[in-house]
């Protein structure tokens, strides 16, 4: 089984590529159907947003394991990167209802509620990088 | 939750292969008593379909393998529904909190009204005062000074809701800081005049009529900034008269004059006071006309003042289907004979 895969996001194949990547990782880290889906949605959204804002960028997908917590967990962990724009105003694309495109319940605080951790670090004009974590249950 | 999880997962398989046996409409009842329980358990609508499929698996072995593709398909269509649901889910939470937030400080505005009208032998004083939404822009206040001199204020912040509940705590505390002896109406506006040109932002605007009765010789002194003109009543002639002031709105024009009118009150004469919640109360075929109001009045013009001011309210209110447009504010003060 592969432990990380790197996917260039400039086209909405890349898009595609990524979401695939991710399904089979969720797949072989022995994610259920609704779990798969999540996940091929978060990096669906993420990528997306490289692709609409920072016209190119990066999706990583990474299985993960956490021996420091007193239960040891398993999990996915994507990466999402761009030297794009970055955003400015991280608290209100963190902001239910902000979203400049899509509807409701699309963007990053629809990515967070489908994940179990997420993290964002972004520099207006030089780019974003978003952590997000799904763990096995 | 996990455990309530799997519990619900089995009840849905219960009550789908029951009705999958009887086909009759008590099965399909379940499903929709069903469909609440999800809801309550937060379940999202991705989940209640991998339920139906893990049960189809299960009692269909032999399912078709596109079959059973359709459904990952139909998932994916689902997952825009549950993100959806969820986001549905936090601003629920937060309308709670803002909420909340927003009944402590509605009950906090409550205690800037007066509690009490002003009892004095020779004046019968009605007030109502009904916010459209929560909070109120609409602002009165009573003052009663050594010489029994009764001080009336109406203002109207225009705007309404919270911005205009803000804006009205300062003209609170800026009436609280004004000097102990008595001011003349038109003195008091210079006064309010410069506290709000000096504290509001340059688009808020602040009306007020402030009126000042002197029990000893029955008069009444009043001065205007831009309120909503009120009426005075006289018995003798049964008439109906505006009771305008002429002055510039609080918070223009720093130095602004006020001036000072005054009226000869006799026996049974009123003075009505009100914000333009009351005037502006739309109907289906407008808003009404201030003669409307007027015959509103008279109907009730017998009975005790705060009865009168209860009435009216209660008419208008059930004239906009007893949805206030606006902040609605109604003060009536009779010489009593």
């Amino acid at each position: 089984m592969s432990i990380q895969s790197n996917v260039e996001v400039h086209t909405e194949w890349g898009i595609v590529s990524a979401r695939q990547a991710g399904r089979n990782l969720a797949k072989d880290a022995g994610f259920g159907n609704v779990d798969q889906a999540r996940i091929a949605t978060a990096i669906s959204e993420l990528a997306r947003n490289i692709y609409l804002y920072a016209e190119k960028g990066e999706i990583v997908i990474q299985y993960v394991e956490d021996t420091e917590s007193p239960v040891s967990k398993r999990g996915i962990k994507i990466i999402a990167k761009d030297k794009g724009p970055g955003i400015s105003n991280i608290r209100d694309v963190m902001e239910d209802g902000f979203t400049t495109s899509g509807g409701l319940g699309a963007g990053l605080p629809g990515v967070k509620r489908l994940m179990d951790e997420f993290d964002i670090h972004s520099t207006a004009g030089e780019g974003t990088e978003i952590t997000a974590i799904k763990w096995l249950r | 939750m996990t455990d309530s999880f799997s519990c619900i997962q089995n009840q849905y398989k219960e009550i789908l292969k029951q009705y999958l046996e009887d086909k009759n409409e008590i099965g399909l009842y379940q499903a929709q008593q069903f469909s609440k329980k999800v809801l309550e358990h937060q379940i999202s609508p991705e989940e209640t379909l991998s339920f139906h499929l893990d049960a189809i698996e299960e009692f269909f072995p032999d399912i078709p393998h596109s079959l059973r593709d359709s459904f990952d398909f139909l998932l994916e269509v689902m997952m825009g529904y549950g993100m959806a649901y969820r986001a549905h889910q936090s601003l629920r939470d937060k309308q709670k909190e803002l909420e909340a937030e927003i009944n402590v400080a509605a009950s906090m505005q409550q205690t800037f009204l007066p509690e009490e009208i002003p009892q004095v032998d020779s004046l019968d004083i009605g007030v109502i005062s009904v916010p459209a939404s929560k909070m109120s822009g609409d602002y009165y206040h009573f003052i009663r000074d050594e010489n029994d001199c009764i001080g009336v204020a109406i203002a109207d912040i225009i705007g309404k809701g919270i911005p205009a509940a803000l804006c009205m705590s300062m003209i609170k505390y800026a009436m609280d800081s004004l000097p102990e002896q008595r001011l003349q109406p038109g003195a008091l506006l210079e006064n309010l005049n410069r506290v709000v040109e000096q504290n509001v932002a340059s688009n808020m605007f602040i009306t007020m009529m402030y009126g000042s009765y002197d029990p000893h010789v029955h008069h009444f002194y009043y001065s205007g900034a831009g309120h909503e003109p009120g009426f005075y009543y006289s018995q003798k002639e049964d008439t109906f008269e505006e009771l305008y002031a002429k002055g510039l709105v609080l918070g223009i024009k720093r130095h602004t004059k006020f001036r000072e009118y005054h009226k000869q009150v006799e026996p049974g004469d009123f003075v009505v006071l009100l914000s333009d919640g009351v005037t502006e109360c739309r109907t289906e075929e407008g808003f009404i006309e201030r003669e409307e109001l007027i015959e509103l009045i008279r109907k009730y013009k017998e009975l005790p003042a705060q009865e009168i001011v209860e009435k009216v309210f209660y008419e208008l209110e059930r004239l906009q289907d007893f949805q206030l447009r606006d902040d609605f504010s109604l003060i009536i003060l009779r010489r009593k004979v």
